[in-house]
């Protein structure tokens, strides 16, 4: 479980932030939260459900805010710049695989600095009257690159981020028509199959323990995770009554 | 009976009445209740729950001995309506989980009610045995087939009375119609057809044809890709057979004649607010989507509830609606945490109360609100076993926004977002409501002077 000493703060929490990690006030720019919120969008969507069908609503919603962000992306011009923003990792590190993604994810719920997802403030919501003293203390600019290269399966180079992406969201599609657990393999031709192994739902349940960490909401736990729809943690179950079936056939 | 209702909110205190359910710290998923629905009469309340279940509660006769206390409701049936299935073709599987219940009115000495889950409706009947015939000629009283050569003579077998026994058996089963997962099913006020509602397409059925239905709404785009809009929901009006609502995740409704054509995809009237450009952001377009619709008693108004709000709409005007109520408004800068934890996409339902004065819909820390339409007044109950002392008086809460918190108020951060009230249930004519909270189902009454 994550360590409950690191006294991390959700944007949208309102409580004194004294007190937690000192020293980095930086609040994060606006591209970085937007791109976060991408990348945890397109998390969810390739979180599909491995034995029941996805729910369709909540796959369209996320679709459509995903497609919202890359719109106003495309119009500003960032999506172009997301590449040149590079703050000094290694060229290498942008051809990780998703599986990076989700191991990333697991030893950031060991215990390690959680960045990312967590780290809006309100500005984000578009309400510029609120006063910014809270901070985002967890999202420094050692943290960003970080964030940026466990999410790099989509951002080999923005041309190739173009068409990935509206691939990916083809793709998304044509599973949710299909909803077939294999053809969502084709999200990830580039990846190994191992995304689909038990590692994986293990990550999925990482991150959802990940999730947990945002201090705004402090009772996000398990109960929550096993109500919501990207439930992993029942996935371990339903291995089981996979097996069990293919073992009796 | 519900004259009384001009100042509810000063008038009507409620009360603790009953609890169902267990007490256990773990709940098994299968325990947690998806669906409530009182029938026509509110004699009987019957839930439905994630393992396939449906229990029907009845509202025992008042005792004169015991004026202060309403009647209660018990057990009355339980039975497994839907089994997990497995899909081979697609390799799913398909949830027993009830979405929906919906009670037919009352023809004859039975019971019926359509009862839902992703992909199959069934009609069930539910009936009483208080009588059994005994005294038959070719069978002893255990069953046993007797020697037809050794019956010597013939005596007329009789009913006897019994124990009262409850049964529950399937009368129809309206199965392969749905590719999607079916989120709403609406009786007609003909009584003899039904409609059930997918994500894309709506069914309309007779009651008596189980291998037929007609396709009356359909929006699947041709390209899957090109799909933006879900349906959430779908309801008939209370009056008019030809007439019905679906609303959608981009937070419309379309109101619909079947008279026009055979396939409605073209709405009678289209209702939708304008978006409030200073509240925009990325989640705008998700709180928009509409979790339930419910036409009122008087086919007048329709209620609507999205993420954060309830509203009422007047038929005849499409293009706002007539009441505005925020349900937890305290949540709008929590948005981007409940995307992450995916509370953003609970389906919380709404209801009406008998006179469509008061109007109740549910929230997280097992809070539920009611809204009364007349004096503009709210209030915020909670479904608590801390709170369920026999005839307690439900004390309102308050969440604090920020600022001080004062003794009995609860901070935003403190609330429980895995105790979420999505369904509740409001008896046709009393002051009786039934909320689910997990496992749980509360009975509250108003508090009888």
């Amino acid at each position: 479980m994550f360590v409950r000493g690191l006294k991390r703060k959700c944007f949208d929490g309102e409580e004194d932030i004294e007190g937690t990690l000192a020293g980095i006030k930086a609040v994060p720019s606006y591209n970085l939260q937007r791109q976060s919120l991408l990348d945890m969008s397109l998390v969810k969507l390739q979180l599909c459900h491995m034995l029941v069908e996805p729910n369709l609503c909540r796959s369209v919603l996320i679709a459509n805010t995903v497609r919202q962000i890359q719109e106003e992306m495309t119009q500003d011009g960032t999506w172009q710049m997301i590449n040149t923003q590079s703050t000094g990792q290694a060229s290498l590190d942008r051809l990780v695989s998703t599986d990076i993604l989700c191991r990333s994810s697991r030893e950031q719920a060991e215990g390690k600095h959680v960045p990312g997802y967590s780290t809006f403030n309100k500005d984000f919501e578009g309400d510029q009257a609120q006063d910014s003293s809270e901070t985002m203390s967890t999202v420094s600019s050692a943290q960003a690159p970080r964030n940026l290269q466990s999410n790099v399966w989509e951002m080999e180079n923005p041309q190739e981020n173009k068409g990935n992406f509206q691939k990916s969201l083809d793709q998304i599609f044509e599973t949710l028509e299909n909803k077939s657990p294999n053809s969502v393999e084709d999200l990830f031709s580039e990846v190994d199959n191992s995304y689909y192994d038990l590692d994986t739902m293990l990550t999925g349940m990482m991150s959802n323990t990940k999730m947990g960490h945002c201090d705004g909401l402090e009772t996000f736990s398990s109960p929550t995770a096993t109500a919501s729809n990207s439930n992993c943690k029942s996935d371990l179950n339903e291995l089981d009554h996979i097996v069990e079936i293919l073992v009796e056939s | 009976f519900l004259a009384g209702l001009g100042n509810f909110m000063q008038d009507v205190l409620w009360c603790f009445s009953q609890v169902k359910g267990t007490i256990d710290i773990g709940v098994a998923e299968a325990d947690i209740i998806s669906t409530v629905e009182f029938n026509h009469t509110g004699e009987l309340l019957a839930t439905g729950d994630k393992g396939g279940r449906v229990v029907i509660f009845q509202r025992e006769q008042e005792s004169k001995n015991q004026p202060h206390r309403r009647g209660e409701y018990n057990v009355y049936s339980t039975f497994q309506s839907h089994e997990p299935e497995f899909d081979y073709l697609k390799s799913l599987e398909i949830e027993e989980k009830i979405n929906k219940i919906r009670w037919l009115p009352q023809q004859n000495a039975a019971y019926f009610l359509l009862s839902t889950n992703d992909k199959t409706v069934k009609l069930w009947k539910v009936s009483e045995r208080d009588k059994r015939p005994e005294g038959y000629n070719l069978k002893d009283e255990d069953g046993r087939l007797r020697d037809p050569s050794m019956i010597t003579m013939l005596r007329v077998p009789v009913l006897r009375p019994m124990d009262l026994m409850v049964e529950a058996t399937p009368r129809r089963v309206f199965a392969n119609a749905h590719t999607y997962h079916i989120n709403s099913i609406s009786v007609n006020s003909d009584y003899e057809t039904y409609m059930s509602a997918d994500d894309l397409r709506i069914n309309l059925w007779n009651f008596e044809i189980t291998n037929q239905s007609f396709n009356i709404v359909d929006i699947k785009p041709a390209n899957m890709e090109e799909l933006t809009e879900v349906i959430t929901a779908a309801e008939f009006h209370p009056h008019h057979c030809n007439t019905f609502v679906y609303s959608s995740s981009k937070g419309t409704i379309r109101l619909c004649d079947m008279r026009t054509s055979a396939l409605c995809d073209r709405h009678a009237k289209f209702f939708e607010e304008p978006e409030d450009p200073s509240n925009r952001s990325f989640f705008s377009e998700i709180i928009s989507s509409i979790s339930d619709v419910k036409f009122s008693h008087s086919g007048r108004y329709i209620m609507t509830r999205d993420y954060l709000t309830v509203k009422v709409w007047d038929l005849n005007m499409e293009n706002r609606p007539i009441e505005t109520y925020q349900v937890h408004d305290y949540l709008r800068s929590k948005l981007c945490s409940l995307y992450e934890n995916d509370c953003i996409f609970d389906k919380f339902e709404c209801v009406w109360n008998g006179s469509d004065s008061v109007i109740m819909t549910g929230s997280y820390n097992n809070f539920f609100r009611m809204f009364d339409r007349n004096t503009k007044r709210d209030v915020t109950l909670e479904a608590s076993r801390e709170n369920s002392k026999p005839r307690a008086i439900l004390k309102p809460r308050k969440v604090c926004v920020g600022g001080k918190r004062r003794k009995d108020e609860i901070s935003v951060d403190s609330l429980d977002f895995s105790k979420k009230i999505l369904h509740t249930a409001w008896h046709p004519a009393e002051n009786i409501i039934a909320v689910a909270a997990t496992n749980n189902l509360y009975i509250f009454q108003d508090k009888v002077n």
